[in-house]
């Protein structure tokens, strides 16, 4: 049985006065169902870019993608209808990304109005349905967004996600916006509506504490590239990539009695616009060599992980 | 009490809408001692920012009113000042670090310049000696001074916390308030601040008041903490007291929220419901909703705040050993 979705070697460029800036550059990753990939990366790493092109709303530079077995790369306008009842995307900013006239069951109708199956009595139930199921009391049925706090704007998000019943959603940074205390409460609920709905996930954040929460699979971007892909539990526990391992160190964590030792990198991300070739972390790199200005390989270290860095033996003291 | 360098007693600010009151902060009382780095966390609407700004008496009044309460510096309350006095003061001896690098600055003014006129206001110095300790100051912070005449979108998020750093310390202050310095900046960007803060800090011998919502920024660089909810302190210690023997059940709750990355469990333990409305707020404990472990009294009369070990205060019934 072929994976839900298979994304091979995509890549997008838009172009820009300075030359052709290189969001997502040659990105391969497959994702089952009911499974969540973590992406996560600095901003400006191309991880939302990433999302939005798998689901058409950028048009792709290069690469092939596969949903349920089909080819779904250039699909006709018809195609795209069906395909994006079964991915759907919850954006990260609550505040913006509600109509702010429409009213909470509006907005969770419009998706069931536009796919036009259901009467509209039906859509109305489904609505209240859809909102008992995220966690949304009616009589929030016909408040507007701005009388409502972030996490309940959220979850009108979620809701309306969830409305089209898809197999898979974009969740872009869906809690970055959010409390702790509200944070938790929508990650739980989305956790929750996995186990239930069996949604795979592609949870975009720039939090590395969070994703290890909720991902299978965890996906470090690094300017448009994959620097380092793992199940969840062995990402933290092994890194491989100088990357990850910078990344991982630099996560300020609640705990007094195991301070751990921050590695501070050097400099910020250098320009995707006509990047150099070789690896792109090589400016910032402890560990850079000339051998890193080659084109770095992705290479398969253990089972299921995969790392874009040609010295990560030499960086771990592995010995063949 | 000459190791205090800042102490706020009984502080009350509401701001009055066209609709309705809003409690912002509710008799807040808080000790800076010399040195220290005191975190100040909580969520959004918790009444940080709000204090801060009632420090250096920049609240925007109205809608914005301080009811009561002596804010103390260096033995003189600041809020019988005249507003020349506070100028002196502002910038100078208390410095504040915006939230929002990306708004703090002036975008048609020069970088240099803008910390150069910070300094120009507050010390007797020539145009090129102002110019010469902005140079400085940005060498200080990492950035080089051959880019003192560029503008605020010349720069990334990180390269302009660290230019709104470089003014507020431009004019060595004792004390300095953040307001969620690093919250806008990615995490290796933010280690990178952090650091540089701390280093900072050790040099100059300030005072830091480090405003967060990130219980790991404090346990990475504060000494103690004081976490508020809906305009209150509930819990206040030195950090190694408050991550090891938490008392409220607010801060428990803020712990169980977070997501760790040493930890296995499959679920989050969040805290239920919401903040309390700021226009009409309980007459009991303001947690007494979301609270596990609410009884009756809760409901009825605040807690009084007590002394649970040496320096470390609560604000809550259970918190004293009984039942």
């Amino acid at each position: 049985m072929p994976a839900m979705l298979e994304v091979q070697n995509l890549k997008k460029y838009f172009k820009n006065p300075a030359g052709m800036l290189h969001a997502v550059d040659d990105v391969s990753f497959t994702l089952d169902y009911g499974q969540t990939l973590g992406v996560v990366g600095e901003s400006g790493c191309g991880k939302t870019t990433l999302g939005r092109t798998i689901l058409h709303l950028l048009d792709i530079t290069d690469g092939t993608m596969f949903f349920e077995g089909r080819d779904i790369t250039n699909p006709k306008k018809k195609e795209l209808v069906t395909l994006h009842e079964q991915m759907q995307l919850i954006f990260q900013d609550p505040y913006s990304s509600l109509n702010p006239r429409m009213s909470v069951s509006e907005t969770i109708m419009e998706p069931l109005i536009v796919q036009g199956i259901m009467k509209k009595a039906e859509i109305r139930a489904e609505a209240r349905r859809l909102m008992d199921t995220v966690g949304l009391a009616a009589r929030f049925e016909n408040s507007y967004p701005h009388e409502l706090d972030g996490g309940r704007r959220q979850r009108i998000g979620v809701a309306r996600a969830l409305a089209l019943k898809p197999k898979f959603i974009v969740c872009d940074e869906p809690v970055s916006a959010l409390d702790v205390s509200i944070q938790a409460q929508i990650i739980n609920l989305m956790l929750d509506l996995q186990d239930e709905l069996k949604l795979a996930y592609m949870f975009v954040t720039h939090d590395l504490s969070v994703v290890k929460y909720i991902s299978n699979d965890i996906m470090v971007m690094y300017l448009g590239q994959m620097a380092e892909k793992a199940p969840s539990d062995e990402l933290f526990d092994k890194p491989m990539h100088p990357y990850t391992k910078a990344l991982l160190s630099a996560i300020p964590e609640p705990d007094i009695d195991n301070k751990k030792k921050r590695i501070i990198m050097q400099g910020e991300l250098s320009s995707p616009v006509n990047p150099r070739p070789g690896c792109r972390f090589m400016p910032r790199c402890q560990y850079a060599t000339d051998a890193c200005n080659a084109t770095q390989v992705i290479e398969e270290c253990y089972p299921g992980h995969f790392v874009s860095c040609c010295r990560y033996k030499e960086v771990n003291n592995i010995t063949d | 009490m000459a190791d205090n360098i800042l102490e706020i007693s009984d502080l009350v600010v509401k701001y009055h809408t066209d609709d309705a009151i809003i409690n912002a902060v509710n008799g807040i009382n808080l000790v800076v001692k010399h040195g220290e780095t005191i975190g100040l966390v909580g969520e959004t609407g918790a009444g940080k920012t709000t204090i801060a700004r009632a420090i250096l008496r920049i609240l925007q009044t109205p809608p914005a009113k301080v009811h009561g309460g002596r804010i103390v510096y260096r033995g003189e309350d600041l809020m019988t000042k005249s507003e020349a006095e506070m100028r002196k003061i502002r910038g100078n001896k208390i410095a504040m670090i915006f939230q929002d690098p990306m708004t703090a600055l002036n975008p048609i003014e020069r970088v240099g310049y803008q910390i150069a006129e910070a300094i120009g206001q507050h010390n007797k110095v020539s145009r090129a000696e102002a110019e010469e300790r902005a140079c400085d100051m940005l060498e200080m912070v990492g950035i080089s001074a051959e880019r003192y005449k560029e503008y605020p979108h010349q720069f990334s998020g990180g390269m302009k916390q660290r230019v709104v750093i470089a003014m507020a310390l431009a004019c060595n202050p004792d004390l300095l308030l953040a307001d969620e310095p690093t919250t806008a900046l990615d995490v290796t960007i933010q280690a990178q601040v952090l650091e540089m803060m701390q280093s900072l800090k050790d040099k100059l011998g300030t005072s830091v008041v480090l405003i967060t919502h990130d219980l790991g920024v404090v346990a990475d660089c504060c000494d103690s903490v004081a976490v508020a909810y809906a305009g209150e302190i509930v819990e206040y210690g030195t950090v190694e007291h408050i991550f090891k023997h938490t008392a409220h059940p607010y801060t428990n709750g803020l712990f169980g929220s977070l997501p760790r990355l040493s930890s296995k469990e499959p679920r989050l333990k969040p805290i239920k419901g919401l903040m309390p409305d700021p226009t009409r707020l309980p007459a009991g404990c303001k947690f007494y909703d979301r609270c596990p472990n609410a009884a009756e009294r809760c409901a009825a009369q605040p807690p009084e705040v007590i002394e649970i070990a040496p320096g470390h205060l609560v604000k809550c019934y259970l918190a004293g050993g009984e039942e």
